[in-house]
């Protein structure tokens, strides 16, 4: 019932109950570094950028999936998140094959601005070099598991926006990867309806058009949250 | 007792190579090879990419040339779409190659190669490079910088960069010639002429003090190779196959590009990472052939367009039937740079390198696509099979310095053959031989990298591996 009083990074801000920390923190005007957070798809803490240190606990949390407390205390910016951040970045650049220069979202993907605004000028882990392939079977949409950062955000909108479930994950740890069906060709899938709303939800240049070049993966991701809104709240807001 | 001398590496070229020369018992020269010593292995990664990513990954073979690759790609890539591109996308990947054309040229002449006969072959090899030549001619030397800019420029102008631009895409262009960029080039004309003028005058008088080097830097009968216009005339971006013979006549015509493997073979060479293209119906090594502007220049009939034209004349009468000194690359590379220039001043005038029509679409229409592109240094092959999702199973790459690599061997053989008696290393021979190779201008990017400190060392190698003579330079 009624809103929650909170303390963020100094500031005193108030949050309608059961909201999370990072919506309480971008309603209030604070940024908080998020990968696989994506508007309109519920959370699931993937990433680990948005993490924060709140008073009381020496544990982190993930602000986009811990809800808002009367008189949390919440700090978002600190040496040590930096420290967190910076690495979490360099890991994800290290498991898989990320090459910027040459890749279709090159200049338009949420990674690569992350390393950048995290100030990452090179990675101080061993790159692991994967032998990840490539699903190029589907008639205008490819998928690249070397630029996969594992966010699942196209699962996500797969089922839960579409609603055709066809995106899956298989496998564990390192060998996790985005599957279609039941590991079928994506050009196969019976469930896949072509919406490409997976490539919009895609954060780095493992989902694209067929055909794009380099820097060529420009998406509106807003038009996930647009329909969303628009289905939920019969809101048609643009 | 045969000896081998070894210079390794070769210094002022685009890459990393070594040289041996091999010398029997009598103190002559028996032979000598040019080698490359590292491997890019770029066909083999490329299998699993799609082909639409190539003209952003190939370019990144070369920083010197990423233009010929960007160029052969694409083209590889209509092919594959099996599409006529729109004529102002064919135009303007036109200009941006001829951008090209006068940056690497004006590099080679002036920063790689006129050290040597400007400063003097004997003069002290660290003062002999670009620096001694801002030294002892700033004028001279500034110029050629500002040359190299201007095509440099027009790279930018169209791709948005000067190095690597992902402008050029299977189907056509990404974007048009601006008004802003057409001004920006319109303004270098004047200056970019007056320049290629200075460095013409400069070599014809070189060629009057130079009569022993033109006589023996690479001056033997081989074939000559390149892209032809329809009408005979010179071609840089278009057009079919043609050899002709050192004394000019046409021993094949008309060859598509794509049907390439009907007339070159390819030859593995040992201790070299460089293949060695050969003209398949004479065989290895009679079917050795050169490439680049020498070769442009022998084989075509007319430049098209007035100075060059000029130029073309008097340079035809360097030879009988084709100019064979590999010393007069530099003459041909200037000729280039100026019927570049004039064809960069006529598409300034055009207005259709504005149009916004530039980018054919279409699925995978041919599993096989070869797109080949006048390169600076000779002419450029990309040769990609697909399968039915546009995913590339096969890359071949037949880069321009390799279909020289038979001729440079000789080069190096004939100029050693000279200037190497016995077991004397001398600095004089030693730069002449590693001149003979910058006569080609050879990229060894497109296969290796430039690695480390460009030094020099030079071994000369008796039968048991003992060192006769040793040599260091830093």
């Amino acid at each position: 019932m009624g809103a929650k009083t909170l303390i963020i990074d100094g500031q005193t801000v108030s949050a309608e109950n059961h909201v999370t920390i990072l919506q309480a923190a971008t309603d209030n005007g604070i940024t908080i570094p998020t990968l696989c957070h994506l508007d309109g798809v519920y959370d699931v803490g993937a990433c680990r950028l948005c993490l924060v240190e709140v008073k009381g606990s020496t544990k982190l949390f993930s602000a986009c999936t811990t809800r808002v407390y009367e008189g949390m205390e919440v700090t978002t910016q600190s040496e040590r998140l930096k420290k967190y951040r910076r690495m979490t970045i360099e890991l994800l650049f290290a498991e898989r094959n990320h090459v910027c220069a040459v890749c279709v979202a090159n200049g338009h993907c949420e990674l690569q601005a992350l390393a950048t605004s995290l100030g990452m000028d090179h990675v101080r882990y061993d790159y692991c070099f994967p032998k990840w392939g490539m699903d190029l079977t589907h008639p205008f949409l490819g998928m690249d598991d070397n630029r996969c950062i594992l966010c699942t955000r196209c699962v996500r909108a797969c089922w839960h926006i579409e609603g055709a479930g066809t995106k899956n994950v298989a496998g564990r740890g390192s060998k996790s990867h985005i599957i279609s069906d039941l590991n079928e060709p994506w050009g196969d899938s019976e469930t896949c309806t072509s919406c490409a709303k997976c490539l919009l939800s895609c954060p780095t240049g493992a989902l694209f058009h067929k055909g794009d070049t380099v820097g060529e993966s420009e998406r509106d991701r807003s038009k996930l949250g647009y329909i969303v809104n628009a289905r939920e709240k019969q809101q048609w807001i643009v | 007792m045969s000896k081998r001398i070894v210079i390794d590496p070769v210094t002022r070229i685009e890459g990393h190579a070594k040289i041996s020369v091999f010398v029997d018992d009598a103190g002559n020269v028996s032979g000598a090879e040019f080698h490359v010593v590292e491997f890019r292995g770029f066909e083999k990664f490329c299998e699993g990419r799609p082909y639409s990513e190539m003209p952003g990954i190939t370019p990144r073979i070369c920083g010197i040339c990423p233009v010929s690759h960007l160029l052969a790609s694409a083209k590889a890539g209509d092919a594959i779409m099996a599409v006529s591109i729109p004529p102002a996308a064919d135009k303007l990947r036109r200009l941006m190659n001829l951008g090209q054309i006068v940056q690497s040229h004006a590099l080679s002449f002036f920063h790689l190669s006129a050290p040597d006969f400007l400063l003097g072959w004997d003069s002290p090899p660290a003062a002999r490079n670009v620096f001694g030549l801002i030294k002892s001619n700033a004028d001279l030397a500034r110029a050629g910088i500002r040359l190299r800019q201007f095509g440099q420029e027009i790279i930018e102008v169209l791709g948005g960069k000067k190095i690597h631009p992902a402008w050029a895409v299977p189907g056509g262009v990404r974007s048009a010639l601006t008004p802003e960029g057409r001004a920006k080039i319109r303004a270098w004309l004047p200056e970019a002429y007056a320049t290629t003028r200075v460095a013409l005058d400069l070599f014809k008088k070189v060629l009057t003090t130079h009569e022993r080097e033109t006589q023996l830097y690479g001056n033997f009968p081989t074939l000559f190779m390149g892209l032809i216009a329809a009408d005979g005339g010179w071609e840089h971006h278009g057009g079919k196959l043609r050899f002709t013979d050192s004394s000019g006549s046409i021993i094949a015509d008309h060859i598509d590009p794509k049907d390439y493997r009907s007339v070159i073979g390819e030859a593995v060479q040992e201790n070299s990472y460089l293949k060695s293209p050969y003209y398949k119906p004479l065989g290895n090594p009679e079917g050795i052939y050169r490439v680049g502007p020498l070769a442009r220049l022998n084989i075509c009939s007319h430049m098209g367009v007035p100075q060059a034209d000029a130029e073309l004349k008097l340079f035809k009468t360097l030879g009988h039937g084709a100019v064979t000194s590999s010393f007069l690359f530099h003459y041909a590379r200037l000729i280039e740079i100026l019927a570049a220039i004039e064809f960069i001043e006529r598409a300034c005038d055009d207005p259709e390198l504005s149009s916004d029509e530039l980018r054919a679409n279409a699925g995978i229409n041919s599993l096989h696509g070869v797109g080949a592109s006048e390169a600076p240094r000779g002419t450029l092959f990309h040769d990609y099979t697909v399968d039915r999702d546009g995913m590339l199973k096969k890359v071949n790459l037949i880069v321009a310095t390799g279909q020289n690599n038979l001729a440079m061997n000789q080069t190096v053989a004939q100029i050693a053959r000279h200037f190497v008696k016995g077991d004397a290393i001398t600095e004089p021979m030693l730069n002449r031989i590693e001149h003979g190779i910058r006569c080609y201008d050879p990229c060894l990017s497109c296969s290796t990298h430039a690695a480390g400190r460009m030094a020099l060392h030079v071994k000369l190698i008796g039968p048991g591996g003992e060192i006769l003579n040793e040599v260091f330079r830093d």
